[in-house]
């Protein structure tokens, strides 16, 4: 009868369990479980209930606090550097692969794709062997470059969910590990999130050669390549300013603000609308 | 409009402040066992001080949709009976539970109040009153979702945040589309702005239909 209740099938005062039901349990719709309790034994009175309630839903919460606040911003940086070189590692180790492997197989294109795609296959003489087992390596660098992604994706919401919904998972990964954590991407100006990745063109610029950067690994984002280059300088400025704010909320408050996304994308749309119908 | 049993209007450096009495929890003045409920900080609070008639006279058993890091839902424990308080974000959650481990009616959820059914096994049916204060797209939606917790005739008192729903329409239209949707499920009694206490938020009171 009562399958959906949290406290179903526990021996009361077995904290552990009720502490687990609460957090993963569910039920289509609620029932009074207060009186239910009495009834099948696992409270006296519904103030022990309450009591036994009260101490299951406390410990529940503060662990669920814990173990999502455990899912952290360095996790992510190194996720996300790690992911950067398995990338690099797996293009490098198949651009070899594919040289070698073009004199002995016809098919072999020199891409990742092309060299996962030999990966599996019976050698039939030595030299085949080794460019077989470097494919079968490319292969598992590029399964776990995917894997980290994924992860990323996982976690980036948990961490920076603002950051995470302005600029997607890995480019709010990449900008926490340029800045060295959360917390210190929450201490930048604006500025600086701006030209965070083009480093070397800041400080080239810094010393007196070439123009200030406009943008740095932001650049990657929809909202400064889709903007038309004129206006391209606006839009980063804009990014960035919003990047900055929302580090801060995740990092201070961690809740999700729809307005300030709203805010962004209107900021864009009027940025892009001056060369939309101008010039273009 | 009276107040619930245990809200309380004293005066605090020569202003009359809403006052309850229990544990303080963010810093707010307190004297004695009594303490000050921040009206600025609160849109619950607004709306008892801007006299709206949210019927409560204390006692009652609540779920608190969007309790954040407690400050209201802290009021709520204090001249209620029986109080969940379901918030999605973690962080938030922290000091909840500290308020919660003051209080022995106060139960924290770490759950989305988008999707009910992830505490309809804890949280119990017939409640006498939803407290809604939650800042994403859908309030009305949520309101509605959240209706089978509630008595035949409970009562919803919520505050409805224009810019979570959309930043860039006027925020009194945003309030229409969202009177509209709660009317599906909810017949409306009294709405205010909650100005000047909190802006573009407009306060509801509703009863189950």
């Amino acid at each position: 009868m009562t399958d959906d209740a949290w406290f179903a099938g526990l021996p009361p005062g077995d904290t552990e369990e009720a502490i687990d039901s609460i957090a993963s349990g569910s039920a289509a719709t609620p029932r009074a479980w207060p009186s239910i309790a009495v009834d099948e034994g696992y409270a006296d009175s519904e103030a022990e209930y309450y009591d036994r309630l009260r101490d299951a839903t406390i410990e529940a919460a503060r662990r669920a606090v814990r173990s999502r606040e455990q899912a952290d911003d360095s996790q992510l940086v190194h996720a996300v550097r790690s992911m950067d070189d398995t990338e690099r590692i797996a293009n490098e180790l198949a651009e070899r692969t594919a040289e070698w492997a073009g004199t002995l197989f016809e098919e072999a294109e020199p891409t990742v794709a092309g060299v996962r795609s030999l990966a599996g296959r019976e050698p039939q003489t030595d030299a085949e062997g080794h460019v077989l087992a470097l494919a079968e390596q490319v292969d598992a660098l590029a399964e776990e470059a995917e894997a980290l992604r994924s992860f990323i994706e996982r976690q980036t919401p948990q961490i920076a969910p603002n950051l995470d919904a302005m600029a997607g998972s890995v480019l709010a990964a990449r900008l926490i590990a340029l800045a060295g954590g959360l917390e210190s991407l929450a201490k930048k100006p604006s500025g600086t999130v701006q030209v965070l990745g083009a480093e070397d063109a800041l400080f080239a610029h810094l010393a007196g050669r070439g123009t200030s950067p406009k943008h740095g690994i932001i650049f990657t984002h929809e909202y400064v390549r889709g903007t038309h280059p004129d206006n391209r300088g606006s839009a980063a400025r804009a990014f960035a300013g919003k990047l900055a704010i929302a580090a801060r909320i995740d990092h201070y408050s961690g809740e999700y603000r729809e307005e300030i996304h709203e805010e962004l994308r209107d900021r864009i749309a009027t940025i892009q609308a001056r060369t939309d119908g101008g010039d273009e | 409009m009276t107040l619930p049993d245990g809200v309380v209007r004293r005066a605090f450096d020569g202003r009359e402040r809403l006052v309850t009495s229990g544990e303080p929890v963010y810093g707010e003045p307190t004297d004695g066992q009594w303490r000050v409920w921040d009206v600025g900080r609160s849109k619950l609070g607004a709306m008892f001080e801007l006299g709206m008639d949210v019927q409560l006279s204390g006692g009652e058993s609540v779920l608190y949709l969007g309790a954040a890091s407690g400050t209201t839902v802290s009021h709520v424990a204090d001249f209620a009976g029986p109080t969940y308080a379901v918030e999605f974000a973690p962080r938030p959650v922290r000091d909840l539970v500290s308020v919660a481990a003051d209080r022995s009616n106060l139960f924290p959820l770490l759950k989305d109040a988008r999707r009910p059914e992830t505490y309809a096994h804890v949280v119990e049916s017939n409640l006498d009153v939803i407290v809604q204060d939650v800042a994403t797209r859908g309030q009305a939606t949520v309101a509605a979702r959240n209706a089978i917790f509630l008595d035949d005739d409970g009562l919803l008192l919520a505050a409805i945040k224009a810019r979570s729903e959309d930043v860039t329409a006027d925020p009194e239209a945003v309030y229409d589309r969202v009177l509209e949707e709660l009317a599906e499920t909810y017949e409306v009694l009294e709405t205010r702005s909650l100005a000047p206490y909190h802006d573009d938020h407009l306060g509801v009171v509703a009863r189950k239909q």
